[in-house]
């Protein structure tokens, strides 16, 4: 896959950037660059990484400031051309808080930092994330965080719903969406939503994280895979 | 000349006293200086003195230690933490502190502290932290005060450790009485570097300058390391400007510019400011490198208006560094932590008259040889005595105790018990996947972790009963490493190295100072039966408050090396039909490992009888016995015997791993086992159930192995009992053909589940 290159957005606080680095690196033969969050001008990317972490420690707000950096332009124009960005975790509170994912995401439920693995079901396959899922396909992928639980006004919520821009939802093993299943009180259990063009994902479980057999579930690699395939199409 | 400052107060016995310097000491202190000291002398005297600093109390002691091998790259007390060989140019720097004091007054700031200290004694290495774990010790969960005390520490190490995305993987959580108003916070750090990175404390080359990076400095802390060496009172509660506070998005930044500034040749030296900030930093790196330094504190950088030079000196503010930059290097450096948004001044230089030299704004407020205030520190042999409960506890009997033949009662007691209970409730809340290592997510006997950047695994495990402590200190703390190692050994690895954080009451007192020698003499024994060096650790005395001392907790965090993937072993059964044997060292113990148990404490509300016997060889002959059967693929699951004995260790196989695959979840195994045979050994049931006989392993395997694991026993002299069968959903304990525990093994785990969300949920 020559001359593609994918970057992974570096914030002061970015913690989750080695694992996206890694990942992306190992499965999808290309270049792989970090982006410094203070470079206004990195060239061109294919596809762009926000990843998890605690940019500017999350004081504030979580993504509040990091919204704020010089590279959050970079990373709108990108997207306004059609290119791809996902925001994993931190990443995609990031997205939220820059305004290109709607939305916000609070305290989850308990109040309480989450790390466990959780099940979440792809609502929609027609997106350069989501091509090589299937349909209601159950997917194995951890989630850690403090600020997970989507919300949004009513009305955009069933936007999302009506527009089919809701990425995927916790569910259980089977595939049943129940509040049982949702680990942090997320709105209608949204674990990831699409912009309009569905060029841009935003998710809180992380799919870097679940791509290496010696450490359990390699569902993440559908996702990472696919974003591989897109962008050498 | 050293000017005294307009505010400074005189220097009187009391002002001494005050400052924890003992007459002895400051006749010592005269003849050092030759002079009257400054406060602000007097100020850097007390925390270098502090027990904490200077180990005055127990360097003596922990000079037994063994701290070398082929292995060993740094050695304990060289640095700032030891540096252990894994192959291939590949190292690991770890360590355990305690943060006890602080977190007992205010427990989310001092347990968050406490893990931000430990990785910067880390990274100041050069190695990358990767790794945290921590070791807790609170009150029964049963009061308020302590559900507030574990909330706030488990919440501290969270925040820190989730923000700085090093996973918190492992460690280990006891209740018990003793610790009600002393908790132990001891955080556990692990970093990774190439050899060629390791970083060295000191200060050479004369001219070069000193820089000052980090955070801003401001009061809190003051006098930190002292407060720690001192016993708790209610007087505590108002030194609470003692404790300081932690900002990990800083650390981060710290880490990761530091971690950039390795990678380059411009600096000799770095260090990072702990305990006693920056005068401790700046004594340490001048004496070991054998040169003086000279700083003026008014060029560090402060965040509080009008601070002295005394105060600046003993701030423990967090997220600090002192980096010792090659002449010439200046601009070079500066860039690096600029580009982190961090502060980098140049606050002194490296002079060679082996001085420690403070100026403020120009003027020399302190004076110190730089050597002799670090190393040439008071060094004391308090007097020991045993205590006479010893004896007491000792001639304790089997045959006092009534035989309490509801067994499955019993069982389900202990797996509530929350001591033994699931601690998911807690390492749910850190980030125990970031950096995509976590072969074996928390919850199996040890920690697994795959070092990506060496393709290495490594295996951890932390270890105290302090029970077994109090009740015998040497054989306690013999048991610490014999149990850390068992659990390196049933992940399938091979014990290298281990740190120690040694807890205990105020040495001042001659029954905690024998408490003290004696669980050191068990320390070194059992260090040499496992060639395992002691490469550092930290001592934390004075834990102690009006009502008493808590048990003698010398604790152990083992790092092993798994050689091989296909060796990492989990204490879950995996297969129908597989057989359950006991690996068995067969250790001559007249309680059968009652003494000092769970079920003694908590079923009969006993805290008496001997410490379970630990004969070295007989531990190492079954440790040996089941690493080489792990080696030779034929154990399928393996769990070593601990607190609450063999009845729950059974059960805790059966239950389900904390897998990786949520998928999974409803698999449960059962199994059949049949303690007939080992009955008629042991005149008791209840302690050939309940009691923690020491050396003992529960592994399944698949039946056409069963000759293999029977060689290798006999190989090395130990004996592996068949007691059983996996499968089914129930766990069955039949002797005599009459079933004694028949329950389902989802009940079973409910019960263990749900003991501690029932308790703070």
């Amino acid at each position: 896959m020559k001359n593609k290159k994918i970057g992974v957005v570096v914030f002061p606080g970015s913690n989750c950037d080695y694992d996206c680095y890694t990942a992306a690196k190992n499965i999808i033969n290309c270049d792989v660059d970090y982006i410094w969050h203070k470079d206004a001008n990195p060239g061109e990317f294919d596809a762009i990484i926000i990843p998890g972490g605690f940019s500017y420690g999350d004081y504030l707000r979580c993504g509040a400031v990091a919204r704020l950096s010089p590279v959050m332009n970079v990373v709108s124009e990108h997207a306004e051309k059609g290119k791809l960005v996902i925001g994993i975790c931190n990443g995609f509170q990031i997205l939220c808080e820059s305004g290109l994912l709607p939305g916000a995401l609070y305290m989850n439920k308990k109040l309480d930092f989450i790390c466990e693995y959780t099940n979440i079901k792809v609502e929609q396959t027609d997106s350069p994330f989501t091509s090589l899922c299937k349909k209601d396909q159950v997917l194995n992928i951890p989630i850690a965080h403090g600020e997970g639980q989507y919300t949004a006004r009513k009305d955009v919520l069933d936007m999302l719903e009506n527009d089919g821009r809701i990425a995927f939802r916790y569910c259980s093993p089977d595939g049943e969406v129940t509040d049982e299943t949702n680990p942090n009180g997320s709105r209608k259990n949204i674990a990831g939503i699409f912009n309009e063009k569905r060029n841009v994902l935003g998710m809180m479980p992380h799919p870097e994280r679940a791509v290496d057999k010696k450490l359990g579930s390699t569902d993440g690699r559908f996702l990472i895979k696919a974003i591989g395939e897109w962008i050498c199409k | 000349m050293i000017e005294k400052l307009p505010n400074d107060p005189p220097i009187t016995p009391e002002l001494i006293d005050e400052h924890g310097i003992t007459p002895d000491e400051y006749k010592h202190l005269l003849e050092i200086l030759g002079r009257e000291p400054s406060y602000t002398e007097l100020g850097i005297f007390s925390v270098m003195w502090s027990e904490h600093c200077s180990y005055k109390n127990s360097r003596k002691q922990l000079k037994k230690f063994p701290t070398t091998g082929e292995k060993v790259l740094v050695k304990a007390g060289d640095e700032n933490a030891g540096v252990i060989d894994i192959g291939d140019g590949w190292a690991v720097s770890f360590k355990v502190e305690s943060h006890n004091h602080p977190s007992a007054l205010e427990p989310f700031q001092g347990a968050a502290t406490g893990v931000g200290g430990i990785l910067r004694d880390i990274f100041t290495m050069g190695a990358r932290p990767v790794i945290n774990m921590n070791c807790l010790r609170f009150g029964r969960p049963d009061s308020h005060a302590v559900r507030h005390l574990v909330d706030g520490v488990v919440g501290g190490i969270a925040h820190y450790g989730n923000c700085m995305g090093i996973p918190t993987i492992g460690g280990d959580i006891y209740f018990d009485e003793t610790y009600e108003t002393n908790c132990l916070v001891n955080a556990f750090s692990l970093g990774v570097m190439r050899h060629e990175e390791l970083q060295k404390g000191c200060a050479t080359g004369l001219g070069n300058p000193v820089f000052y990076v980090g955070a801003a400095t401001g009061r809190d802390g003051i006098h930190g390391a002292t407060f720690a060496s001192e016993e708790l009172t209610e007087e505590s509660e108002a030194k609470k400007s003692s404790v300081q506070v932690g900002d990990p998005f800083m650390e981060k930044l710290l880490l990761e510019a530091c971690l950039e500034l390795f990678q380059t040749d411009h600096i000799v030296g770095i260090q990072d400011m702990g305990a006693a900030g920056l005068t401790c930093s700046t004594c340490e790196t001048a004496s070991r490198g054998g040169s003086g330094v000279e700083i003026d504190v008014a060029l560090v950088p402060q965040r509080e208006t009008g601070m002295t030079p005394y105060e600046i000196l003993l701030s423990e503010s967090q997220e600090r560094m002192l980096v010792i930059v090659k002449k010439g290097r200046e601009d070079a450096v500066q860039k690096i932590f600029e580009k982190w948004d961090l502060h980098a001044e140049e606050v002194g230089i490296v002079n060679e008259d082996g001085l420690m030299r403070v100026k403020f704004n120009g003027k020399i407020v302190a004076e110190i040889p730089a050597a002799k205030i670090a190393d040439d520190a008071p060094i004391y042999d308090p007097p020991t005595k045993k205590p006479a409960y010893i004896d007491e506890v000792q001639k304790w009997k089997l045959d006092e105790l009534p035989e309490n033949k509801n067994y499955e009662e019993i069982l389900a007691k202990l797996l509530a018990e929350p001591t033994i209970a699931s601690k998911e409730i807690v390492y749910k809340r850190y980030d125990h996947m970031v950096r995509t290592g976590t072969v074996v997510l928390p919850g199996s006997d040890s920690a697994v972790f795959w070092l990506r950047e060496a393709d290495k695994y490594l295996a951890l495990s932390g270890d105290c009963n302090g029970r077994y402590c109090y009740l015998n200190p040497k054989e306690g703390a013999k048991i610490a490493v014999a149990e850390s190692a068992r659990n390196i050994v049933c992940s399938g690895g091979e014990p290298l190295a281990l740190t120690d954080c040694l807890n205990y009451g105020n040495p001042n007192k001659p029954e905690i100072y024998w408490q003290f020698v004696e669980s050191i003499d068990g320390l070194c024994e059992a260090c040499d039966a496992f060639s395992t060096p002691v490469t550092g650790g930290n001592v934390s005395l004075y834990n102690e408050n009006p009502s008493g001392a808590i048990d003698p907790t010398p604790l152990i965090v083992m790092v092993g090396q798994i050689a091989n993937q296909r060796d990492i072993t989990t204490q879950w059964f995996k297969n129908e039909d597989d057989l359950v044997y006991i690996i068995d060292g067969l250790q001559e113990d007249e309680l059968m490992g009652v003494g000092g148990s769970e079920y003694l404490r908590r079923i009969h509300n006993l805290k008496t009888g001997n410490a379970p016997v630990m004969d070295l060889k007989r531990e190492k002959a079954a440790q040996d016995c089941c690493l080489k059967a792990i080696r030779e693929g034929i154990i399928n699951s393996a769990h070593d015997c601990s607190e609450g004995g063999l009845a729950v260790t059974i059960a805790e196989a059966c239950f389900t791993s904390p897998s990786n695959m949520v998928t999974q979840t409803d698999k449960h195994i059962g199994a059949k086992i049949d303690l007939t045979e080992l009955f008629a050994k042991y005149k008791r049931r209840d302690a050939a159930l309940f009691g923690e006989q020491q050396s003992r392993i529960v592994v399944t395997i698949n039946h056409t192995d069963e000759w293999k694991l029977k060689m290798i026993a006999s190989n090395h002299k130990v004996s592996a009992w068949k007691i059983g069968k996996v499968g089914g959903d129930k766990l069955e304990i039949i002797a005599g053909g009459n079933k004694i525990i028949d329950a389902k093994v989802n009940d079973l785990e409910k019960i263990w589940k749900s003991a501690l969300p029932n308790l703070f949920e």
